[in-house]
């Protein structure tokens, strides 16, 4: 059963949003995995999504905050890392929100590609044209890659596939 | 007085995650030296983010290191001396021109990609919870300097040459990657480290596709250098601790 306090927790929570890409919610990233509460304490559990991520102190940090403001005092952050984040765990309302901010949302299905061979081209998220390039594999974060729209000729992020 | 130097009590496992760390970390600082510097901006971006990647393995490495040995992570990159680094020689070589910068990653990665994916399936479940992170992002980094060292080895005659050269300079660094000492046995009996003799077909096979893509010629057989595993380093990476650990040194335990 869950108790009062931890659906309020994962409510405040949930809101919290990743600090470089400001229109996704934890929640809708799958960063957030899982609010619990033992003997009395609140635990978040956060996993990240790529090893060096910078926005997991920060993502941690909020939260603490959240609860702060929800009146949880003694909330704890618990980061864990099995089972490794994929980008299947972004919700199909997270994918929405991606592609109305201007970054195209990850294929559906993560796949290991081979060493060689072109990357499924994601469709423009601006003119949704399905005529794109990759420019780079690394984009401005770790977990986007650089593509161009060679209809619109508009450049833009492509969640990786992870 | 906060610490200035420590001494680690080196179990099969911490030595293990040390030298998969330090390996880590010391490219990683070695590829973050190209920014500023890198030819494109797309290659800016691309070496920052493998660097990213690289250090971000690291921190995860010692973290759980320094839970075993009683440290924190940043005690474990900060405070130990050039002896008591566990890196191979190969990633704390200076980077050279952007061709040997670019084969070094080729070299480590076609190594740390199959050794990564096995490691998956690590006895040590906070290990293989790295390996399932670390596995997808080194198959960018294989994928990216593969792509770029048949760019250069087929390019014009002067990268060529550069490549060459490149390959010549740091095929006697390959070798290292393959070593298994006692303690690597014990953790490879214990079923937590894959034996990196069963990477070397993979290896092979991925440096002999590349290479002939990239209209190179595979060094032959020679004598391997060897000692970063157990502290005999080359001069380069006392003058990169000088500059990685400064900070640590010079004002012992500050934080801000």
């Amino acid at each position: 059963m869950v108790s009062e306090r931890v659906r309020r927790a994962r409510e405040a929570v949930s809101t919290v949003v990743d600090p470089e890409i400001p229109v996704l919610t934890i929640a809708d990233l799958g960063v957030l995995r899982d609010v619990t509460e033992q003997d009395g304490t609140v635990e978040v559990t956060i996993t990240p999504t790529y090893s060096g991520c910078p926005a997991m102190s920060v993502i941690a940090l909020e939260v603490e905050l959240a609860l702060a403001h929800a009146g949880i005092e003694d909330g704890r952050v618990r980061t864990v890392l099995a089972p490794a984040w994929t980008t299947d765990w972004l919700t199909a309302e997270g994918r929405r929100k991606l592609a109305e901010f201007g970054i195209a949302p990850p294929e559906a299905t993560s796949s290991r590609r081979a060493l060689f061979g072109e990357p499924a081209a994601p469709p423009c998220p601006r003119c949704g044209s399905g005529d794109t390039e990759q420019i780079s594999a690394f984009g401005s974060t770790a977990c986007k890659a650089l593509w161009r729209c060679r209809t619109c000729r508009e450049p833009f992020d492509a969640f990786k596939c992870h | 007085m906060p610490t200035t130097s420590i001494t680690l009590d080196e179990t099969p496992l911490v030595l293990h995650l040390l030298r998969r760390a330090d390996d880590a970390l010391i490219l990683g600082h070695r590829l973050s030296e190209w920014t500023g510097h890198a030819p494109t901006l797309e290659e800016e971006l691309a070496l920052a983010n493998m660097a990213l990647d690289l250090i971000g393995q690291a921190r995860l490495l010692y973290a759980y290191a320094g839970s075993l040995a009683g440290h924190d992570e940043d005690q474990l990159a900060y405070l130990r001396d050039a002896r008591a680094w566990r890196n191979c020689l190969l990633v704390e070589l200076p980077n050279g021109d952007f061709a040997q910068t670019i084969l070094r990653i080729v070299l480590f990665s076609a190594f740390m990609d199959p050794c990564w994916q096995a490691t998956t399936r690590s006895a040590d479940p906070t290990l293989a919870a790295i390996a399932a992170k670390a596995e997808k992002e080194v198959a960018y980094h294989l994928r990216h300097s593969a792509e770029w060292l048949i760019r250069l080895g087929d390019g014009t005659e002067e990268s060529h040459r550069r490549a060459e050269a490149a390959l010549d300079a740091l095929w006697p660094y390959s070798g290292e990657l393959f070593e298994a000492d006692a303690a690597d046995q014990a953790m490879i009996d214990a079923g937590i480290a894959p034996d990196p003799a069963t990477l070397r077909g993979t290896w092979d096979a991925t440096l002999a596709d590349v290479l002939a893509r990239a209209t190179l010629a595979r060094p032959g057989d020679t004598w391997m250098q060897t000692g970063g595993r157990t502290g005999r380093h080359t001069e380069h990476l006392g003058y990169l601790l000088a500059d990685l650990q400064y900070l640590q040194r010079a004002y012992p335990g500050a934080t801000w």
